[in-house]
């Protein structure tokens, strides 16, 4: 009976995450071609899949190999695209409290954009369950496998194709927040928080090793929270709605 | 050349991890504060308002605010498609059909 709740979990975690997949295979297509057309083998290119995946650092470390810039801007540039997941882990610790350490690496490991939107989701519509941590693993396991095999694609086809990067692909990871965020956006505080990332971001946008994207992370829920406060105090009872 | 982006792929695999695994083992130890989980909820619209926005507003370091810019139109056409039919895999087909048909349209 248990373990059957579990593989359950497992399963739906997976299967919540298939629109993700969609949206991720152009982008790990175009990271495969990219990677390579910057001078890192096939074994190269898997490794960073395999041991990295974190797919937008992958992809501004492929670009920043390819103007042939050194290791420490690199790692350090990849730290700072990251380091808005150390925001997921806070917010998905609550969650996961208890658990030991050989479900804390893997998941650790394996948190994406995308298996985080997911699992927060989850969590939310269903605060009571004791099963997160199965229906996380699936999640993480089925964006894992969809990346490894859209690399090897990517390298393949980058081959294959000319100018595979001119097409656009990037397109298929902004549709994809956007189908995250916008039906997140229930109420005006949130809407203030996406308002000022997307302003701050902007504006900060010419800061060295994308350091802006964490800085406009953090002014958005910055701001999302003290709208809440001040909206709190107008409108107690709608506050709660929608959470 | 091997060497060195071996060197260069483990680093990265060390910071990644290093960002994602420590505090979540950390904060599984604690309790957060109240206002700091409140704070906590708008972590995903934030960071991923932020990380689109310059994609989308931004083409060649230029501001793009015209409508040749493809990424502009697709991404208003999938914001309406997300906030009428809520259904995310509607959105990512849909944003990813208008935009395809504008570029081989000639746009952009």
């Amino acid at each position: 009976m248990d373990s059957s709740v579990k593989r359950r979990e497992f399963l739906h975690g997976a299967r919540d995450t298939v629109p993700m997949i969609v949206g991720a295979i152009p982008f790990g297509i175009l990271f495969g071609a990219l990677a390579t057309s910057a001078g890192l083998s096939f074994y190269a290119t898997m490794a960073m899949s395999l041991f990295v995946f974190a797919g937008s650092s992958q992809f501004v470390a492929a670009t920043l190999i390819g103007q042939g810039v050194g290791i420490a801007v690199i790692v350090m540039t990849t730290f700072i695209v990251n380091l808005r997941h150390a925001l997921y882990s806070a917010s998905l610790g609550p969650t996961f409290k208890g658990l030991k350490q050989k479900w804390l690496v893997p998941l650790g490991f394996f948190l994406t954009d995308e298996t985080y939107a997911v699992v927060i989701k989850r969590v939310n519509e269903s605060p009571d369950s004791t099963n997160h941590h199965w229906y996380c693993l699936g999640s993480s396991l089925a964006m894992y496998g969809n990346w490894q095999l859209c690399t090897v694609i990517g390298i393949t086809a980058g081959n294959a194709l000319e100018n595979l990067s001119s097409w656009g692909l990037e397109i298929a990871m902004i549709v994809t927040f956007i189908g995250i965020v916008v039906p997140l956006i229930t109420r005006f505080p949130m809407l203030v928080a996406s308002v000022v990332a997307v302003s701050v971001a902007l504006l900060t946008r010419e800061m060295a090793h994308n350091f802006g994207l964490i800085v406009a992370s953090v002014a958005g829920v910055t701001a999302g929270y003290l709208a809440e406060l001040y909206s709190g105090r107008i409108d107690a009872r709608s506050e709660y709605q929608g959470e | 050349m091997i060497v060195k982006n071996f060197l260069l792929i483990f680093l990265m695999m060390l910071v990644t991890f290093g960002v994602r695994y420590p505090v979540l083992a950390l904060v599984g130890r604690y309790d957060l504060p109240e206002p700091l989980k409140r704070a906590l909820r708008f972590v995903p619209v934030a960071v991923l308002s932020a990380l689109c926005a310059p994609m989308v507003l931004i083409q060649d370091n230029q501001w793009a605010l015209s409508f040749s810019n493809v990424y502009l139109i697709a991404s208003i056409v999938a914001i309406l498609v997300a906030w009428k039919s809520r259904h995310l895999l509607l959105t990512i087909v849909v944003g990813m059909l208008v935009f395809t048909t504008l570029k081989l349209a000639g746009f952009g």
